[in-house]
């Protein structure tokens, strides 16, 4: 079955996603990920959606639950490299991601894990 | 050229007035000149009187022409186009002068009396009052038609100036590594709050910028709407990756935030653009040596 | 002009209403932001569709006015209709699933927005952007 890979760096475990993500793929990827920090014990989720060039509100929520989801695991997630329009679009459509941490590239989405995990 | 048969007398009467312009051309003109010279609407600091007297025979020679073809008074016509082409020339050379459309429109208004005297000595009585008709109705359209070049100019100089506005309205400077500045000036209706956000993400996904400050020293007043927009504006920014400050925030803006209740949540708020950048140098771990 | 029927019947073509517009969109030269704004709405409302009508299917189609071009998409679908139309049109509606944001959100990033719904028979919502292209268009003289 299509699966998105997750990496692990550090304490961190590192999710890219390149691919116009349906919503099935979405769904496996917050179970994939709840198993991996259990295993791991990671201390920080990074989601890179650098390469998506559209985000609607069903996958908004699933990465919104996700870090959620990680928050009670004992990690925190961090949405990273979300473009310019996708974040125009998603406002207007009145999901603003109230307390969601984002970074606008990698480094300094682990440097932002670093500085909260202190 | 065909002529149109419901209006012989209009096309005979113009055929006759367009002969006697040409006939008596020096003596319309010199009156004319007259009624011009005497008129309080002369501007002779803009327009030196041999200029006046030149365009004043070049455009009798083009009305005479027109009339000559034997159609009535239709501004859609083809020999009324040559006239209605002098005038446009003559009107933006007028207003670029700085004439104003009163003055221009007189130019030709004044031209009634020099014709009107002539058809007194020329024609028959029942003639004559059909040919002032005709005068008067031909030189009035033609001096509306300079009032509407004005105005289709002052339209797109403000057409010209708006857009303008928009582009110097909304630059994106880079005042540090990874601090970018965005002095907001006027108001923000939808479409330049758009703009303006798109050009403020782009750069900062272009620069790898941390902070932006929003500076609304340039703002007289904001409404509820325009609050909106500043706050969708941050939201979008802030889930980039970014963080915003808004500054230069005036006292009567302050005034109108609270008195509309408007919740600005926990964005980030400095009295001044200066104040604003110290912040931001302190987000992003800098200190300014030698400040007190 | 009709370019393209999608029809939607599972999760899947859902992806595929957004990658079909996605394209004619680039190929119309839309900017990003407007591109961005449809393709969301499109993936909206297909995602209703499927979730509330069990599918439907997507009208593509390229319109033109004047100096303008437009892209036109129609979700057309035989479910239940809707009931209380205000109320699905207004901001944070949702009825399951947790969606909802849907149809309200889908009109507001649009240029045109059209909905006929009938109770027992369906629901036709149709949205369309348009967009000016360049005088100078790159290639061109």
């Amino acid at each position: 079955m299509e699966r998105i890979a997750i990496a692990q760096i550090g304490d961190c475990l590192l999710v890219t996603i390149q691919v116009d993500m349906h919503d099935r793929l979405a769904l496996t990827l917050r179970e994939d990920l709840g198993q991996r920090l259990v295993q791991t014990q990671a201390t920080g989720v990074l989601l890179d959606i650098s390469g998506l060039d559209t985000l609607d509100t069903f996958i908004a929520r699933v990465l919104a639950g996700i870090a959620s989801m990680s928050k009670l695991l004992g990690a925190e997630t961090v949405i990273i490299g979300m473009r310019p329009a996708v974040a125009m679009t998603l406002v207007e459509l009145g999901l603003t991601l109230d307390g969601v941490n984002t970074a606008l590239d990698v480094e300094r989405g682990m440097a932002l894990l670093r500085r909260k995990n202190a | 050229m065909p002529n149109e048969p419901q209006q012989p007398s209009a096309v005979l009467l113009n055929a006759v007035l367009s002969k006697t312009i040409r006939e008596n051309r020096q003596e319309i003109l010199q009156e004319w000149m007259g009624e011009q010279l005497a008129a309080d609407t002369l501007r002779l600091d803009l327009i030196d009187e041999q200029t006046l007297e030149l365009e004043s025979r070049e455009f009798l020679e083009v009305l005479s022409s027109a009339m000559s073809s034997g159609d009535a008074i239709d501004l859609e016509s083809p020999p009324w186009q040559t006239v209605l082409t002098a005038l446009e020339e003559l009107s933006r050379s007028r207003d670029e002068a700085g004439f104003s459309a009163t003055e221009t429109a007189t130019f030709i208004l004044s031209l009634k009396q020099p014709l009107i005297s002539r058809a007194t000595k020329d024609l028959a009585r029942e003639d004559f009052n059909a040919e002032v008709w005709l005068i008067s109705k031909a030189l009035d359209r033609l001096a509306l038609y300079t009032t509407e070049v004005f105005q289709t100019r002052r339209e797109a100089t403000i057409r010209r100036q708006q857009e303008e506005m928009e582009e110097l309205a909304t630059p994106v400077v880079k005042i540090w590594d990874g601090i970018l500045a965005l002095p907001l000036v006027g108001t923000l209706d939808t479409r330049r709050s758009q703009k303006v956000t798109e050009s403020l993400l782009e750069a900062i996904a272009a620069t790898g910028s941390e902070v932006a400050i929003l500076d609304l020293t340039g703002v007289p007043t904001i409404d509820t709407r325009m609050a909106q927009h500043l706050m969708r504006t941050v939201a979008a920014t802030r889930l980039m990756g970014a963080n915003c400050i808004l500054s230069g925030i005036r006292p009567q803006i302050a005034q109108t935030i609270v008195h509309l209740k408007i919740q600005l949540g926990d964005i980030k708020t400095e009295a001044t653009l200066a104040a604003a950048l110290k912040s931001a140098f302190r987000e992003s771990g800098l200190t300014v040596v030698g400040d007190s | 002009m009709p370019l393209e029927t999608v029809s939607v019947d599972t999760e899947r073509d859902v992806s595929r209403v957004r990658r079909a517009i996605t394209a004619y969109a680039d190929n119309l030269s839309f900017d990003l932001l407007a591109r961005t704004h449809l393709v969301t709405a499109a993936s909206e409302l297909a995602r209703n569709m499927l979730a509330y009508a069990g599918g439907g299917s997507v009208r593509i189609a390229k319109l033109r006015h004047e100096a303008r071009v437009g892209l036109k998409a129609t979700f057309e679908d035989q479910g239940p209709g809707i009931e209380n139309l205000d109320e699905a049109l207004s901001d944070g509606f949702s009825s399951s699933l947790g969606l909802g944001l849907g149809l309200g959100g889908a009109r507001r990033l649009v240029d045109d927005f059209e909905l006929e719904t009938a109770v027992g028979e369906g629901t036709t919502v149709s949205i369309a952007s348009w967009h000016e292209p360049d005088r100078h268009p790159p290639g061109g003289p």
